[in-house]
């Protein structure tokens, strides 16, 4: 978690969700990258935040694009298995991520799920934070997130929760990205934020 | 011809793969089985044909679960099916463990086709003598596919395959009505088998699978009610009760 630093958190509101992660990449406290991509669009309306060790963030998301070879959209809870599957397959030698799926199911209930580096996973009602920033971001969450919000209001909440949570890790930050997956649309916007 | 008779997986000059003409021959001489999908259900339908009327009939199945949402038939050879069912239980768990959900039909079929297919493409083996009815629910709603021993699989509204395969198929054009209930298409079934059987068909020499959403299963989630179509073998008593209102 702290060899490239990050930070992602997923929230849910009334009838979506909103996943954000910082742009950071870096090799400990050197910055390498400023616009590093960590979440991954699997369907319309599942996403994935993929946290931790960068050469395994991409080896991750390519062997599980591999792996759904169906013709239908997958759910999110079932995609969340899926990797929990991918990810315990490696019990012995395993990619060192805490991924964090966020997606609407088939009737558009919010759906969202984190996992230890084993796959080990944790479905919450509320909010789902990982990576070197994630005691921040917990605290921030649990004094910001509030049951039931409407889109704009979970984006309000999301972004204040990375961008302060951020401010106090040296590791992640550099810009932000926010999606927030509505029943009809995705919205993503980029975050500025302090660049130092 | 026959100087071209080398193994299955040599083609012969006409194009065919003989011995996969050989095992839907096989298939061809099994009894009748017959698949109806209608609104929200589908039902599986065969027969138990005695080679002797000493055998116990009542331990045979011809119609079997194959995970909680699907269930399958077949017209041919009986070994081969068994083989089948446990290599289709087998892909579906491996689904189930992957996704924690039941495998959509269209994947289970698919999955299990190309298993059947690498048996007419590889040495020292033969194909299966069986055509299999595979019935199940998903997300998409009721599916009901047909599979071959070479492999290819067809959708149907409905179907029969086996030895009376020719006449059923045209009752059941005759008699299809996609909006029809449970209630009648079992009732349909059972007419379709009725008209290919030799003698009185009671429900001794008759197995019937349905699954739809009259089928339901109720799992007690703390705080969550779970209703999942479950695919049901009918008792004999069940049979009977429809072979009754059959005349």
């Amino acid at each position: 978690m702290s060899y490239n630093g990050t930070a992602i958190v997923a929230m849910t509101g009334k009838n979506c969700v909103a996943i954000a992660a910082d742009k950071r990449l870096g090799q400990q406290f050197l910055t390498v990258d400023m616009d590093f991509q960590k979440i991954f669009p699997i369907t319309k309306k599942t996403y994935v935040g993929l946290p931790g060790l960068a050469t395994d963030v991409q080896t991750l998301y390519k062997s599980n694009m591999y792996r759904l070879n169906e013709q239908r959209d997958i759910e999110p809870k079932a995609f969340a298995h899926m990797v929990s599957s991918t990810l315990y397959e490696k019990r012995f030698g395993p990619y060192y991520i805490e991924p964090i799926v966020a997606g609407l199911d088939k009737n558009n209930n919010p759906y969202i799920c984190g996992m230890d580096l084993l796959g080990c996973m944790d479905v919450a009602h509320d909010f789902i934070v990982a990576g070197s920033a994630d005691e921040n971001l917990k605290g921030m969450c649990e004094n910001l997130w509030e049951a039931d919000l409407e889109p704009e209001d979970l984006f309000e909440t999301i972004s204040q929760a990375l961008l302060n949570a951020v401010d106090r890790d040296a590791l992640s930050g550099w810009g932000g990205v926010v999606h927030i997956i509505t029943p009809n649309e995705v919205i993503t916007r980029h975050l500025k934020a302090r660049m130092d | 011809m026959s100087n071209y008779n080398f193994s299955l997986t040599t083609f012969s000059p006409s194009g065919k793969l003989g011995q996969i003409e050989h095992a839907l021959a096989a298939v061809n001489k099994g009894v009748t089985s017959v698949g109806i999908k209608v609104q929200d259900s589908v039902v599986l339908a065969s027969i138990k044909k005695p080679g002797s009327s000493l055998i116990d009939l009542d331990t045979l199945k011809v119609v079997e679960p194959i995970c909680g949402s699907i269930g399958m038939t077949y017209s041919g050879m009986g070994p081969d099916f068994r083989v089948l069912v446990s290599r289709a239980r087998k892909i579906a768990q491996e689904y189930i463990r992957l996704y924690q959900e039941d495998p959509p039909v269209n994947i289970l079929v698919k999955n299990l086709a190309s298993l059947i297919q690498d048996f007419t493409q590889s040495g020292g083996v033969r194909p299966f003598g069986v055509s299999l009815l595979i019935a199940g629910y998903d997300s998409r709603g009721p599916g009901l596919y047909q599979v071959d021993p070479s492999g290819a699989y067809f959708p149907w509204k409905a179907t029969a395959i086996g030895k009376t395969m020719v006449e059923s198929k045209t009752f059941l054009e005759k008699r299809y009505n996609k909006d029809s209930g449970l209630e009648d298409a079992i009732h349909t079934a059972i007419l379709t088998l009725k008209e290919g059987f030799e003698g009185q068909l009671t429900e001794e020499f008759l197995d019937i699978g349905i699954i739809g959403t009259e089928t339901t299963v109720e799992f007690n989630v703390p705080g969550k009610e779970y209703k999942n179509p479950e695919f049901r073998v009918l008792s004999a008593a069940d049979i009977r009760d429809h072979l009754e209102n059959t005349v």
